[in-house]
């Protein structure tokens, strides 16, 4: 069986800046891969790279066995249409630090917008659908809020249930709890911890040291563009090889 | 010592309420009698000048001819902010294209319309006929489709359509690509990410989070829109000010006239200040932080009492 992402030296550019020099991982079909590094590594460029959402300029990126942007010719790339890109992304679900919940809709209209524009799912069924999956993370009671009257934690479980709603093969997440108050950490990481025990496929970027050992299959360290070290979360986490790993270790716990 | 004794204490008996003595403002009472004294003046030589001939305001106020001016009026300027509108978004969608001819075009009109006075573009709508005696709709150097002569084509409300409209539709198109703008770039990449096309993102996410930005400033231009339909009067176009002209040109009664339309001009300007104030609560459903200030609360603090911030 493929793997769910496939990664071979993965490069991407901003202009002159190369950001990814060479990414080369996989992750399995519901695995969930931590990716931990300092601030400006090139954890959230990695993650829009799988999502479509930025192209690479060398190497080759698979989601699901299908190449990401491109469509392969013979020995040329051609470029994919936008409504192609469009179509893969919707089938990648995604999650980001400052939660982007669209304020002029109710958490309920939040979840069920992309299934009924993007998948033509009848209003209907995407209010059943997304009545319980706000329930699933909690939110039961707060359908018919706006985000402004939400926390910043049960922002970010609405966020999880709008991208679960497109019912997603793959979920990506970036720093999700970042941005939250300690307390709120927890509910953000148990919906987390849910759907990773459901077989969910997720690639997390955090520095949630327990959560990486608990949930985690595998974990990686990136900095500077490249993947350090990889392996089990125990290993990485608990006695890295690289002094890079160590140093940023340190600062973190 | 026994911290938790003493915490105990404080927590079971709640203090008495504060009954402060309001802050005196002698300032405000002077100012408000200069302003109310002046005000007095003014509306008494305003009342009793013979120039103002009010028995012939009275007259004239609710005349047919008037209301008729007053409803062409209206008319025009829902018709004519409405085109300015449309065109606006699209200008500034157009604008905000990565195609430079897309982008360049719209450049170009929002150069050229907000570059020349409004009246001389009506006056040169009103005379197209001079320039292009004929007008053809095809395609260029290819067939022809449409064929007409153009004073048949260009009448009043045409001329009307396109000097207020696609003037108006150049300040729209700022207006709305400020409003653009001024939405989250992650709104953009939340919505990318659940697969929704440039369009749908636009309409749904976009377009109605930049409406918080874009009313404000569109109430004002309705505003001037409505007052800007008078100079619909070099084309001869039956809006107020032309139905008041017509009657003054017959019974020279000029001033009384012009107070009658400057009447019906603040009725209007009035309603639409209220539509716009509804317009308003309704976008900012989600953003709780709209200004709450109102009149009522002013009158209130007016005269002593704390003033909040
Ligand atoms: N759209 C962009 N244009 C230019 N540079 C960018 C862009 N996005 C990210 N970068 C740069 O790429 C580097 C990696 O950023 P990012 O992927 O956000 O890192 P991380 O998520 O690990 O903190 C940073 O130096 C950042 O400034
Ligand atoms: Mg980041």
């Amino acid at each position: 069986m493929t793997a769910m992402v496939k990664a071979e030296a993965v490069h991407k550019r901003f202009g002159r800046l190369e950001v990814l020099k060479g990414i080369t991982l996989e992750v399995d079909r519901g695995e969930v891969m931590c990716i931990l590094g300092p601030s400006g590594s090139g954890k959230s460029t990695f993650l829009r790279c799988i999502n479509h959402l930025d192209k690479i300029n060398a190497g080759r990126l698979y989601v699901d066995g299908e190449l990401v942007g491109y469509r392969e010719r013979g020995a040329k790339l051609h470029e994919l249409p936008e409504r192609e890109v469009a179509r893969k992304r919707a089938q990648v679900g995604m999650v980001f630090q400052h939660f982007h919940l669209f304020p002029h809709m109710t958490a309920l209209e939040n979840v069920t917008l992309a299934p009924v524009q993007v998948s033509k799912v009848s209003r209907d069924e995407a209010r059943k659908r997304g009545t319980e999956l706000l329930g699933r993370v909690g939110l039961a009671d707060k359908l018919n809020t706006y985000p402004v009257a939400l926390s910043g934690g049960q922002q970010q479980r609405v966020a999880i249930a709008r991208a679960l709603a497109m019912r997603p093969k793959l979920m990506l997440f970036d720093e999700p709890t970042s941005a939250l108050d300690p307390e709120l950490v927890g509910e953000v990481l148990e919906a987390m911890r849910q759907l990773a025990r459901e077989g969910m496929t997720m690639i997390v970027v955090t520095h949630e040291m327990g959560f990486a050992r608990e949930v985690a299959d595998k974990a990686v360290f990136m900095d500077d563009g490249v993947v350090v070290e990889a392996g089990q979360p125990e290993d990485v986490l608990g006695s890295p090889k690289h002094e890079r790993t160590r140093t940023f270790l340190s600062k973190v716990l | 010592m026994d911290t938790s004794e003493l915490t105990k204490e404080k927590r079971t008996e709640r203090p008495e309420e504060i009954k402060a003595v309001p802050v005196r403002h002698p300032g405000r009472w002077i100012a408000a009698a200069i302003v109310l004294l002046f005000a007095a003046a003014a509306v008494r030589s305003i009342v009793t000048s013979q120039g103002f001939q009010w028995h012939v305001v009275g007259h004239y106020l609710f005349d047919s001819r008037i209301l008729h001016g007053v409803l062409a009026t209206v008319y025009l300027t829902a018709l004519c902010q409405g085109i300015g509108i449309v065109l606006g978004v699209v200008a500034a969608v157009m604008r905000l294209s990565p195609n430079p001819i897309v982008s360049g075009a719209s450049w170009l009109y929002i150069w050229f319309f907000r570059g020349t006075p409004l009246l001389v573009q009506i006056l040169f709508w009103y005379n197209i006929a001079a320039l292009f005696p004929t007008i053809s709709l095809g395609i260029p150097f290819g067939p022809t489709f449409v064929h007409a002569h153009a004073n048949s084509i260009v009448t009043p409300l045409v001329t009307a359509m396109l000097g207020l409209g696609l003037n108006e539709g150049a300040y729209m198109s700022e207006i709305v690509r400020a409003g653009i703008i001024s939405v989250d770039e992650g709104q953009t990449l939340a919505a990318q990410s659940l697969g929704m096309s440039r369009l749908q993102i636009m309409r749904r996410i976009v377009l109605p989070q930049a409406m918080r930005v874009i009313i404000p400033p569109t109430g004002n231009e309705t505003i001037s829109m409505l007052k800007n339909t008078s100079l619909l009067i070099v084309a001869s176009y039956g809006e107020l000010l032309f139905s008041a002209q017509s009657i003054y040109d017959v019974n020279y009664k000029v001033i009384p006239l012009l107070i009658v339309a400057s009447i019906w001009y603040l009725v209007m300007t009035s309603v639409l200040y209220v539509g716009q104030y509804f317009v308003e609560r309704r976008f900012g459903r989600g953003f709780t932080r709209a200004e709450r200030a109102t009149m009522r609360s002013r009158w209130l603090t007016f005269g002593a009492g704390s003033m909040a911030r």
